[in-house]
Formats: C-alpha cells, structure tokens, sequence
C-alpha cells in the first residue's frame, strides 16, 4: 500500500510518523508549530509590558526612584549567564546536527547549569525583596527599609504596582526558566541513553527555539527594570 | 428497520467493515486514541455534557425572573447561577464546540491528510480541555462564582468572596487546550493539503477555521494571562489591576475584551464555514464569491481585534477612543454582510433540497442577520448608551453567538452524521426538531430586545420597580421550555439513529468534496485508502447533479423531476 511505501525509506534514522508523508513534511510541520507556540509566548508576555508600558508612562519618575532599589549587579550576572546559556543551546543544536552525541550532551548539561545559575542568582534577589519586606502585600514596609532616603519620594501604592508588575513579569519568566529546565533535562536524559526519539536534531532544535525564546525575554526585561532611563 | 440504501458502493460488500470505530471496541481505544475523528466523538460527547449543565443554570434564571422578586434562589445563588451559566456556555462549550468536534473530525479529510499535523497534541489538548472542564464543575459544587462570566475587577479581584481561582484555573487550561487545538490546525492546513489542493481549492469550512485559528493564536493568552493576574492578586496581592496600588481596573477590561470579543467570532467563523459547506451542497451551486467568503473570513478575525473597546462605551472611554471603535465595529458588519450575500446568491438559480441540514443552515441565516444587524444598534455609540447593559444586549449576543454557533453546530453535526456514525437518521424529526428549537429561539430572546429596550438590565435578579416586565419574562421563560424540549429531540433521534438508523451510502448528499467522495461509508482510520489528488475547484457543483439519496426531500428550484 501507498502507506508503507512512504515509510520504507530506511536510509533516513528519523521516524516519520503516519500521518506525514516524508521527513522534510514532518520536520516543516514542527517548526511551523513551534513558531505558532512561540507567538502565544511573545502575546503572553506582551500582555504584561503593554501593562508595564502604561503605568511607567504614569508614573515614570516614581518608577525611575524605584529601579534603583533592584540589584543591577545580579540583573548583569544573570544576563550573561543567560547570553551565555543561549550560545550552548546553540552550540547542542550544531553538535546534534552533525551527530556528535557526547559534544551535544555536555553542550545541554552546561546549559541547565547556567539556567540553574540563574535561578540561584534570582533567589538571592527575590529572598532580599522579602527579607526588607518589599513584596507588595500586607506586610509591605515603606519608604523601603534599606534605601529609605531614595524612596520618601515615590508614594506608597505606586511602589507596591512597581513591585507587583516587577514580580509578575520576572515571575513568569522565571516559571518558563522553570519549564526550560525540565524540557533541557528530559532531552539529555534521552541524549544521553540514545534514544531513537532524539536521533535526528529536530527535538534539540525545537527546545532550542524555546530556550532562545526565554533568553529573549529576559533580554527585555532587564533593561525595563534595572536600566531604566530617567 | 435498517436497510442498506446504496447497494452499489463497493465498500458496502463486506461483512464486517473496517473503519475507524469497528477498528477496535474496546474502552482503552477509544480513550488513548490518537484519531482525530475519535477525539471529535470524544469532544462531542463531552461538550453536550457542559451544554447541559450550562442548560440547567439558564433554566434557574429563567424561572427567577417569571416573578418580579424572584421564585426560589437567593439573589446571592441568582448571581452564581447566570455565571455558572455564561462560564459553562462560553468557555466549556460555544468556544469548543464547532473547532473541537467537526474541525476536529473534518479538517483533514477536507485536506485529504491521515491525521491532523500533531495527533498526541490533540489528544493532550483533549485532556486539557477535560481537566479544565473538572475544574469548572469542582467551583460549581463548591459554591461557585457570582463575578459573572467576565470577572471585573475590582469584584473579582477584592471583593469577591466565591470561588474565582478555581474559575480562572478552569478557563486557563480550557485556554491551554484552544492553543493546542489551533496550533494543529494551522500547521496541518500549512503543510498536509493534498496535492493539488491549493489554497484557493480549499473548502471555505477550512479557511474558517483557518481564521478561527490565528485568532485563538493571538487572542486565548492575552485572556489567560489577565486571569492569572486576576488569580495573583487574590492570592498574593500582586495587583496589576488594584485601584489601591493606583492600578486602572478599566485596563483588565480592555484585555479582558481584547480577547474576548475575538472570541465571539472564535464560536461564529467555524459555524459560518460549517453553513457554507451546507448552502453550496443543497444548493447545487458553486459558492457564489467564493474568494470574497474565505477573505472576509480574515477580515473578520483581523478586525475583530480593533473592536474590543466598544463594551467599555460606559466605562469611561474618551471620546476619540470612543469613536474609533464604534467606526471599527460597524466596519465588521462589511465581512459579514459579505458573506450573509453571498449566500443569499449562492441560492439563487440553485437546485435547493431543503434537507435537515439546509434547513438548520437557513434558519442561521435567519438568527444571524437579526443578530447582526441589532449588533449594528449597539456599536453605534450614542444608542448604545441606552442599550448597554440592558436585556437588548443580552438579547443581541445570544442571537449572534447561541443562534449561529448552535444552529450551525447543529446543522453540521446533521451534515456529516452519515459520514461520522454511518447511519441516517429521520428526516422528519430532522424538521420537527429544527422548527421546535427555532420557533423556540426567537420566543425566548425576541422579547428580551423588547425588555431591553424598555430599559430591564441584565443581571438583575428584581424587577418589583417595573412590574410590567413581567408578562415579557414570562414569555421568553416559556421559549426556554420549547428550545428545552426543542434540543432533546435531536439527541434522542441521533442516539436511537446508531442503532436503528439506516445505513447511509458513502455519499448520502451527492456532496463535493474529499470527505464525502473519496472516503469509505465510514472512514478508516487514517482516512484515506490512497493520498487523493486533487484536480477540481471547491464546490464544483451543477444542478444537474444527482439529488440527495432520500428522493422525499423537498424540493424548490428550476427543475422537479423524480430521481431514485
């Protein structure tokens, strides 16, 4: 029948799955899939920097007064850990494209320590934020407890949108951090009991796109709130 | 009873044919299914499960409001009531059920692909939708929501004392599972049509859905994440919409209907493609415009984005913004006016059979322009200022959205039942059922324009201050119990049909199209014997074409003669 025939081609490892015709349909139809999620990522996100955009204009120098108490030093560091972590994701990508296996590994497992990194990093931020009791509910203390001279100015209520777009907005990215890690983790499991499933680059490819996609992210959300202009 | 209409089908020469449900009987089959057409079945049963319970909560407001201080419910249980109603309906059933069941099932056999581009997906997008769904009942029998489907703020957010997290938990998944869903169809009408199916030989039930797609793309995660915020805030006081942090709770109004005004033509496109399908074959007519039909399918998605600020008219828009979305709105009413005309042409020196389907599919047309066209009141802005949260309104929405998505549903789930059970089923309960729930439509809803117009607003559950309303409750309660026992009708005969049906020939309706000529009676599993190719126009009908199977059908148009 027609079916087998199109499944016969045993020269190509990848498994075409039935419903597709050959591995070029296959592989097309994953990233046209992969590119479709990502655009439900980018309105995702969208939706809190449009948020972010509309009360910065409001209260810009109130926001400006406020970037000042976040740790720009740890933003740096967890830049580049993530800069650096986009580069080994792309570097797994090459090495699975060209099938060597052992490089491509090392290539991911470095990648989920740097995401690692940079959760680690976050915590230290994030337990800071709670420590001087600036997480925006009742137990909120203002003008802030370790820069209080900065922040007589900024009004109470605008200090505790700063922090709640602040918490809301690196939150979810850190929960896609989250999910990159499980994604990295599963694939090197699998990379590394070579299984047939992640014998072609298409699935490094994908979770690389991902991976990409929260460095993105984060790329924005730096500069929003740690290098804010006044 | 049963009894083989078309005996020269080939594939009707088997004794036990294999198709894609006598594959495998067994439970564990049906529920770890990778086939699209079973995850349609799957989908199917399951939305008429929500569209009860959504039924249910309906008939208690309607039973309230026959008296104007109420009949059993405290008024605390009235506003849960109309919310269980609006949540169920919308979220576990309008926004589901087309896309889910018969794209679903239709979209690749249309597209003469095996399965959809991603089969595990759908069955996860399945499970989503179910968890969603289990979500939504756990805070229905645990008291609740009483914010209304829409979940304004501040309420919902601050003052609110029901269970709005595990609401906005079940609408989040269900949004997950609309994500999945879309995903897959836009990646299997990009990459699995056939060949020689191009993109203009596509039927326009795929560029409807192709539509519907990029707005559930585009459009579910704004929702989700406004709902999320809302959840935050209630559990951690991170208020992006807290007047007390000196947040706008106007702005989660915006998103919200960022989202879910696109949302509207998420439950009106799909049905609009369904009757497109039905029109052309009942009329024996190529779709006339057809180019037109499938580009005001995505006019209507893109704009449907610019229209979202025309539920905020009284909320303290400014002018300017005013004005630019009553413009918008009324520019939507061009796409559809486009399609409603050219469906109108598309009969015109047609061969009409008016079959159940066509019957269903005409009387969309009827609910829809009143829709529509009432529609065309409330985007104009200083009319709307009387209008707005009035019964008008509640009346206007239920005709576009309850009108047109469940006659189409309706009209589709009688198109293709042959195709989707192999069975008939009788055609004349088909009409009697048709006639019951449209009669029972208009008794219900047409007085709620009046009521509204008269000035009763929605959501109330007292109306002792204006005690004539009550004769016009009491009417539209009593087209609730004809549209009550007008939706039981199909499902009885449709259930009796699987067993007692006759068995329907491959094609019952002489119908163009992949799924219709070129599958089994009942299709196999991966549909299609061999990959067809395609070398015709969509709709390449004449009305010289043999008539549907069943010669007793109605028939008006040019030519009556007698066909066996």
């Amino acid at each position: 029948m027609a079916l087998e025939a199109t499944h016969g081609n045993q020269m190509n490892p990848q498994k075409v799955y039935e419903q597709f015709e050959d591995i070029d349909q296959q592989n097309e139809s994953y990233l046209v899939g992969m590119w479709s999620f990502l655009i439900t990522e980018i309105m995702f996100f969208g939706v809190l920097i449009f948020c972010y955009t509309l009360y910065r204009w409001q209260y810009q120098p109130s926001f400006y007064a406020m970037s000042k108490l976040l740790d720009m030093k740890m933003g740096t560091i967890n830049t580049i850990i993530l800069l650096t972590s986009s580069f080994t994701m792309v570097l797994a990508v090459h090495y699975a494209q060209i099938q060597r296996r052992a490089a491509q590994l090392y290539a991911l497992l470095f990648t989920i320590l740097c995401a690692f990194g940079f959760l680690i990093v976050k915590y230290f931020e994030y337990s800071h934020k709670f420590h001087v009791n600036l997480f925006p509910n009742p137990t909120f203390v203002w003008p802030a407890l370790d820069n209080p001279a900065l922040t007589a100015s900024v009004p109470e209520p605008v200090a505790k949108m700063f922090f709640s777009l602040y918490f809301a907005m690196t939150g979810l990215h850190g929960i896609h951090v989250v999910v990159g890690i499980l994604l990295l983790g599963a694939l090197s499991y699998l990379v590394w009991k070579k299984s047939t499933l992640v014998e072609d680059f298409m699935v490094t490819e994908m979770i690389g796109l991902y991976w990409h996609f929260v460095d993105l992210v984060w790329i924005f959300l730096f500069p929003l709130f740690y290098l804010m202009p006044k | 009873m049963s009894k083989t209409l078309d005996k020269k089908h080939p594939n009707n020469s088997h004794q036990e044919e294999v198709n894609y449900i006598t594959v495998d009987y067994t439970m564990k089959s049906w529920f770890i299914t990778k086939d699209h057409k079973r995850i349609g079945m799957l989908y199917l049963a399951t939305v008429l499960v929500f569209f009860f319970v959504g039924s249910v909560a309906a008939g208690f407001v309607r039973f309230e409001l026959t008296s104007p201080t109420g009949q059993i419910l405290e008024s605390e249980t009235f506003n849960r009531m109309f919310t269980a109603h609006g949540v169920v309906m919308i979220f576990f059933f309008l926004l589901i059920a087309i896309p889910a069941v018969l794209g679903n099932f239709f979209l690749p056999l249309m597209l003469g692909a095996r399965d959809l581009a991603f089969p595990k997906l759908n069955l996860l997008s399945y499970y989503l939708y179910l968890g969603g769904g289990l979500f939504g009942v756990v805070a229905l029998v645990s008291g609740g929501v009483d914010t209304g489907w829409t979940f304004y703020t501040p309420l919902s957010s601050m003052y609110s004392n029901s269970q709005v997290v595990l609401t906005i938990t079940a609408a989040f998944i269900t949004g997950f599972s609309s994500i999945a869903t879309a995903v897959n169809f836009i990646v299997t009408i990009h990459k699995m049509r056939a060949p020689g199916l191009t993109w203009f030989r596509l039927p326009l039930f795929v560029w409807a859905h192709y539509a519907t797609s990029i707005i559930i793309l585009l459009g579910t995660p704004v929702v989700a994440i406004t709902l999320a915020l809302v959840a935050v805030e209630r559990l951690f006081h991170i208020g992006v919409f807290s007047p007390e942090y000196g947040g706008d709770p106007v702005l989660f109004q915006h998103m919200f209907w960022f989202y879910s005004h696109p949302a509207v033509y998420i439950m009106i496109l799909p049905a609009m493609g369904v009757v497109s399908e039905i029109i052309a074959c009942f009329a024996r007519n190529r779709v006339f415009g057809y180019e037109f039909i499938a580009a005001s399918s995505l006019a209507i998605g893109g704009l449907g984005f610019l229209v979202w600020g025309h539920h905020m008219f009284a909320s303290g828009e400014s002018y300017f913004q005013a004005a630019f979305f009553s413009l918008m709105t009324s520019l939507v009413a061009i796409p559809s006016a486009i399609k409603v005309f050219n469906w109108a042409a598309t009969l015109y020196k047609g061969m009409i059979y008016l079959t159940t389907p066509m019957a269903y599919a005409i009387g969309f047309l009827g609910l829809f322009v009143i829709g529509g066209l009432t529609g065309l009141y409330c985007s104009n802005l200083g009319v709307d200022v009387h209008l707005t949260g009035t019964y008008f309104i509640v009346a206007h929405f239920h005709y576009v959205m309850v009108g047109g998505t469940i006659m189409a549903l309706l009209a589709g789930i009688h198109f293709w039942w042959p195709k989707m059970t192999g069975r008939m089923y009788p055609e004349i309960w088909g009409k009697i059922g048709m006639l019951v729930i449209f009669s029972g439509f208009h008794m219900t809803f047409m007085p709620q324009f009046i009521l509204g117009f008269l000035g009763m607003p929605r959501r109330y559950h007292y109306y002792h201050f204006a005690p004539e309303f009550q004769a016009y409750n009491v009417f539209s309660t009593a087209g609730a119990g004809v549209l009550a026992i007008g939706f039981m009708i199909p499902v009885v005969y449709l259930l009796l049909s699987l067993k007692h049906g006759a068995k329907a020939p491959a094609n019952p309706w002489n119908a163009k199209g992949l799924e219709w000529e070129k599958t089994d009676r009942v299709p196999i599993t991966h549909n299609f014997r061999e990959i067809p190719v395609v070398t015709e126009e969509a709709y390449n009908y004449s009305i010289d074409d043999e008539p549907p199977i069943e010669a007793k059908y109605t028939k008006f148009g040019a030519v009556m003669e007698e066909k066996s």
